[in-house]
């Protein structure tokens, strides 16, 4: 009995490492929810800095393209509309193209080391930082397409898109460079959602005599889906928000135009080149600016992460 | 009559082979862009390569004999990324081993999880823009606007992200046979988690994190508006609260400049940035199969 006492008492941990236990888990706590802090943080601080040209412009900032700091007018039309239409044309070309290599990676028409290197490829293109495409875009990409460019004015220059002269930095650069962004993650997710499709699936669509391409039409890339979308709108979020390569060859015009070979704006483009030397009610304008993008992005993330959940693979 | 043999031009065979040309083109068009970026940098950016660039200041442009180096916005860089580390390493381990060890699948794991991949999706400008607000312009930091500290800032909330989805993957790895054997041995907590789980998914955080921090290298909209840029060399600790030159920024003013010895230095920079980024890619891609490969289990 005696015994038995003493090893029970010796069982029991000091008081001091208890503490240190507790303190441990509490540290851990508070540092994950510094997480949901920042975040808070941001939407605040932009939001409360926003406030001053919020309360004057309203709802108004948003569809007028004035941007004068010599009258005191500002509105951010031209850099919303730029963001949304270089955003959206850019993922139309990146679909087709990032689903096209993912099927090429996931099927086996070449042998796996080969589609292994391309997949490497890819993905070391996002590892690019994109103030190097931007440098790479200027000097590299503009004479490239330069030509064709003249050539798209010339002969489609009825459609408002490519009426006016091609300038030397525009909106269609940027949409190119962007594509070249947004290819790795579009081909990543795709990628891995269709390797998730369990083999069963192929083998009853290839046992019941369907061909290689109406198995991927019609089994492959619907039970895929889901995942797919979510990649494609992870990568609108982050088309959104895309600031150094699309500044550096957008051309930063805030006029307004319909064509894309003239210099446009984007929300992120205009806080990179006016952030710097910005005061006064400008200052308050370009958070405001600030608070659009990152609404348009937060809500595009979460309903990409909303798409996940709700549709992800059940098998 | 042959029916049973492959038919070349029946409709179904041609459409298969039609579509299989296509995702072979588009595998085709998909690697073009790496090679050619990296080919340029290599040419361009490997031709300005000497001594002088790792040992000078940049001159500033107009002046456009010679351009100079690049030595402070290379410090600049390894200060900046070193602050951002300091800062979302801790953090963000912390926050994953809470995820993945104490959290039991809640609400508030979940939102934090949530949190996590929102954040993962701001824009990286708005963290510059949130840094300004904050840091720069109330100059908060010991009176100090524009400073490398609040730059190394504005990419702590890049990696933080990064950081904690690393940790709490990694952690979630580890078989759970190796937490019961160490808490029946009457092991706590915290002594289980740091000496038991934390050292075996090292390797994997470690790659993770070390990723994070070649990615926070390379960026640049955080940093125009709180680091800025400066030409001068770095010489003291007092210069972590003055304007900091880093060779992301450098590029990107460098590249708008007209003349060409700035477009040079452009390049070079480059050329350091994209070499040291792909090569900690690949290695740790190298590792990472090489783990793969000797995994026992």
């Amino acid at each position: 009995m005696e015994e038995k006492l003493i090893l029970f008492k010796n069982r029991k941990r000091f008081g001091i490492e208890k503490n240190i236990d507790i303190i441990f888990k509490n540290t851990t706590l508070v540092l994950s929810s510094l997480v949901a802090v920042v975040l808070f943080g941001i939407i605040l601080v932009v939001f409360i800095q926003s406030f001053e040209s919020f309360s004057r412009y309203g709802l108004n900032f948003l569809v007028t393209s004035e941007w004068n700091p010599v009258k005191d007018e500002y509105g951010a039309f031209t850099a919303i509309y730029g963001t949304l239409v270089t955003s959206l044309l850019s993922l139309l070309i990146t679909i087709p193209l990032g689903v096209g290599t993912a099927i090429f990676i996931t099927e086996d028409f070449v042998p796996k080391f080969v589609r292994e290197i391309v997949g490497s490829f890819v993905e070391l293109l996002a590892a690019i930082p994109s103030v190097v495409l931007g440098l790479w875009a200027i000097f590299v990409m503009e004479p490239f397409f330069r030509d064709f460019f003249a050539f798209l004015h010339n002969f489609f220059g009825w459609i408002p898109l490519f009426s006016s002269e091609p300038a030397g930095r525009n909106s269609l650069l940027a949409i190119i460079i962007l594509v070249v962004m947004l290819l790795p993650i579009v081909t990543s997710i795709a990628r891995d959602s269709l390797n998730q499709v369990p083999k069963k699936l192929r083998n009853a669509a290839y046992g019941i005599g369907a061909s290689r391409w109406k198995t991927i039409f019609s089994v492959i890339l619907p039970a895929a889906l889901s995942g797919i979308m979510a990649g494609v709108l992870l990568a609108l979020g982050r088309a959104m928000g895309e600031t150094m390569a699309v500044t550096m060859i957008i051309g930063n015009s805030n006029a307004f135009s319909w064509s894309l070979l003239s210099p446009g704006y984007t929300i992120s483009s205009m806080l990179a080149n006016q952030f710097g030397e910005a005061d006064g009610s400008q200052v308050s304008s370009l958070f405001y600016a600030a608070f659009v993008l990152m609404i348009l992005s937060l809500v595009v993330n979460i309903f990409a992460q909303w798409l996940v959940k709700k549709f992800s693979l059940k098998y | 009559m042959n029916s049973l043999y492959y038919q070349k031009k029946l409709s179904r065979n041609v459409g298969d082979k039609f579509f299989t040309s296509l995702s072979v083109f588009c595998a085709f068009i998909a690697i073009l862009p790496l090679i050619f970026v990296v080919t340029y940098i290599l040419i361009k950016g490997g031709a300005q390569i000497n001594s002088d660039l790792f040992t000078l200041e940049p001159n500033p442009p107009g002046d456009d004999l010679d351009a100079g180096g690049i030595n402070p916005a290379l410090i600049g860089t390894l200060i900046i990324t070193t602050i951002a580390s300091i800062i979302a390493i801790p953090v963000g381990v912390g926050g994953g081993i809470y995820l993945a060890e104490y959290s039991k699948g809640g609400p508030f794991s979940k939102f934090i999880r949530f949190g996590v991949n929102v954040l993962a999706g701001v824009p990286s400008i708005i963290a510059g823009v949130f840094i300004y607000a904050l840091i720069v312009s109330t100059k908060i930091l010991f009176g100090s606007m524009y400073s490398g500290l609040a730059g190394g800032m504005a990419l702590s909330i890049l990696m933080l992200p990064t950081v904690i989805k690393t940790t709490d993957e990694g952690l979630k790895l580890v078989p759970n046979e190796l937490r019961y054997a160490s808490l029946g041995i009457g092991a706590s907590m915290y002594t289980t988690i740091l000496k038991i789980t934390l050292p075996s998914a090292f390797r994997s955080i470690a790659t993770g994190v070390v990723l994070g921090i070649a990615r926070a290298a390379g960026e640049t909209a955080p940093l125009i508006f709180t680091a800025l840029f400066s030409y001068y060399y770095i010489v003291g600790f007092e210069d972590l609260f003055y304007e900091m030159g880093s060779l992301a920024v450098l590029i990107y003013n460098f590249a708008l400049e007209p003349y060409d010895a700035q477009n040079k230095l452009a390049w070079a920079a480059s050329f350091i940035l994209v070499i040291s980024i792909l090569s900690v890619n690949i290695f740790s891609r190298i590792l990472a199969a090489f783990t793969e490969k000797t995994k026992r289990v």
